[in-house]
């Protein structure tokens, strides 16, 4: 078969996860009545090539592996991916996902460390994740273990102090195995970022930083997926693949309404938001 | 008057050295052990570590935040790091990422808050630790140790590195003299040691505030008060049958701390004491104050935290029993 061939079919398989990820979203922040629904929509093509393109190495059944790459979900309110996308890699049972927010579940409002199988860091007071996967790499460096971490970061959360020191810390200890993939959704929780703190020009401030930036559309699983192959090869200096996306995507009524950030989609608009998953 | 002296104590070198040691040991004796520094590794002592294992010593730079998280992240990474830098600067700009990245996972990191207390002296409030107790009250997972003397620093330092789950550790500038035996301190996480037996009262103190209420008790044996003095080192989890003990047995308490009253040392020992067995409390601390640059001794004296402060509240908790 000839390599692209291979290359459509997988990228179609991915697009099918991606479906039934929002799905799971969408049925988790509807049943909890709360959450982050249009956030998680954005990151959706980004952790499916991440988790089920090939990208990242890990052993469901023996989570906590030295040897196994990091995915550290910084912004930590797009929870219900992190979990959809674990349990549908086998980490958990599925039906754990319907008793997210509830009382007496591990599967938290934002993740939590140690309270569910691969969640690797407690994320949801914003800035932090990048930091956390300098240090595991730190550590993979002194074990002689080659994994690699990937950090998920929001664009929002761009704007506090703790992403650019650990912009500094990676590329001056050369950590070559961090890629961060950054989910620009172009939108913060009270508004568009270019109105309530402008992030532009961002491939420029990381590029000062001293990392290798790639740019991409964050919908584009296979765009993604060569990108990420891509930033795999670079040496000596970290790696940020800013991945274009709509806040949102895939419920139109959703998309770009920063006023659903944090906004569950109840009622008679659940129901047109499954229809219009499934049949995108 | 030198600190101890009243109460017949060697006198010792800086704790923050004591600290450096210790550290050194624990690096030493396991590999899995990893500094990282805000750079003040030279203040805190932490750099004994560097000169002898570079590999697994990091200066994350003048950066709290990103020092935290990094250090967790080699939690995760299966190390047990050390996290180091004054408690004032440590705690106040990385309180946040210490009870995300830290407290809320019971991850396994350790922090070293140096320079805690006023006796740092003349570099003044900006960097003095006067609320880290307190700061880190307020993390449910948080050990919290307080070292009172060179052979309980390494003890504690020891306790620490081999606990599995958060720790914090208070360091300071100043010498405070040998109470315990260098080769022999007991030390167990959670468990206050009685150093000196008595029945008129109970002075329960911590870090430098030990040898203080040490001299306190030799001034009031003088008039006939025997005192029991407490070293509670481990704020928590704290020793709640230890403080029953002192007030049925003693039936008055003092609580002696180099810290701020409010949220405190004493506030904690207090709501032990009136929940189970009320009797009258004194406090010896700082009470709503920012004090200034001065030579330690100065402060100690001028925001009465002396021996002296400490018998005159052990003579007003014994008239009120």
């Amino acid at each position: 078969m000839l390599e692209t061939e291979i290359k459509g079919g997988k990228v179609e398989s991915l697009q099918s996860i991606a479906r039934e990820l929002r799905l799971d979203i969408l049925e988790m922040t509807t049943k909890a009545a709360s959450g982050h629904p249009s956030s998680s929509f954005s990151s959706v093509e980004i952790v499916t090539a991440l988790f089920f393109g090939g990208i990242l190495q890990y052993k469901e059944q023996n989570p906590w592996w030295p040897g196994r790459d990091r995915f550290i979900m910084s912004k930590g309110h797009a929870a219900p991916l992190l979990y959809a996308a674990l349990a549908r890699a086998g980490y958990f049972d599925r039906e754990m996902l319907w008793t997210l927010r509830q009382i007496d579940s591990p599967v938290q409002g934002h993740p939590v460390q140690g309270l569910l199988p691969g969640v690797e860091a407690t994320t949801g007071s914003l800035g932090q994740g990048l930091s956390l996967g300098i240090g595991h790499l730190l550590g993979g460096r002194l074990s002689g273990l080659d994994f690699r971490a990937y950090v998920l970061l929001g664009d929002g959360e761009c704007e506090a102090g703790q992403v650019w020191e650990a912009a500094m810390a990676a590329a001056h200890f050369k950590i070559d195995k961090l890629i961060a993939i950054l989910d620009y959704n172009k939108y913060q929780e009270t508004g568009p970022i270019s109105r309530e703190m402008a992030l532009e020009p961002l491939v420029d401030k990381w590029q000062a930083f001293g990392w290798v930036v790639r740019e991409v559309d964050g919908h584009d699983i296979g765009a993604i997926l060569d990108a990420l192959y891509e930033l795999q090869g670079v040496e000596n200096r970290p790696s940020i693949l800013i991945a274009h996306t709509i806040k949102g995507k895939g419920v139109s009524f959703v998309e770009e309404d920063f006023t659903y950030h944090g906004r569950p989609i109840l009622g008679e608009l659940a129901e047109k938001a499954r229809e219009e998953i499934r049949c995108s | 008057m030198q600190l101890g002296e009243k109460a017949g104590l060697k006198p010792s070198k800086p704790m923050r050295d004591v600290f450096g040691d210790a550290l050194l040991a624990v690096a030493t004796e396991n590999p899995k052990v990893v500094v990282l520094d805000g750079d003040l590794g030279n203040s805190t002592k932490a750099e004994r570590v560097r000169q002898t294992f570079p590999e697994r010593f990091f200066n994350i730079g003048i950066a709290e935040s990103n020092l935290v998280g990094i250090g967790a992240g080699l939690a995760g990474a299966g190390f047990i790091p050390w996290i180091t830098s004054f408690s004032s600067f440590l705690l106040c700009n990385a309180y946040d990422q210490i009870r995300l990245s830290i407290a809320l996972g019971n991850v396994n990191a350790k922090i070293l808050g140096s320079h805690g207390g006023i006796t740092l002296g003349k570099d003044g409030p900006t960097q003095m630790g006067i609320e880290d107790l307190a700061l880190m009250g307020g993390l449910p997972t948080m050990i919290i140790l307080v070292p009172s003397d060179p052979a309980s620093m390494h003890a504690a330092v020891k306790a620490a590195t081999d606990h599995v789950g958060p720790v914090f550790l208070r360091s300071s500038r100043v010498p405070m003299p040998h109470i315990y035996p260098e080769d022999n301190c007991p030390f167990e996480i959670g468990k206050a040691n009685v150093i000196r037996e008595g029945t008129d009262l109970t002075i329960i103190a911590c870090g430098l505030m030990v040898s203080s209420s040490l001299d306190a008790a030799a001034d009031l044996a003088a008039a006939g008060i025997e005192a029991r003095v407490v070293d509670l080192h481990t704020i928590r989890p704290l020793d709640e049958a230890s403080i029953i003990a002192a007030a049925k047995e003693t039936g008055a308490i003092v609580v002696a701390e180099e810290h701020l009253l409010q949220g405190g040392v004493g506030s904690n020992v207090a709501r032990i004491g009136a929940a189970n067995y009320p009797v009258p409390m004194r406090f010896v601390g700082l009470s709503d104050v920012y004090v200034e640059s001065a030579d330690p001794a100065d402060l100690l004296r001028k925001y009465h935290l002396t021996s002296d402060d400490i018998a005159a509240a052990a003579r007003e908790v014994i008239n009120a029993k």
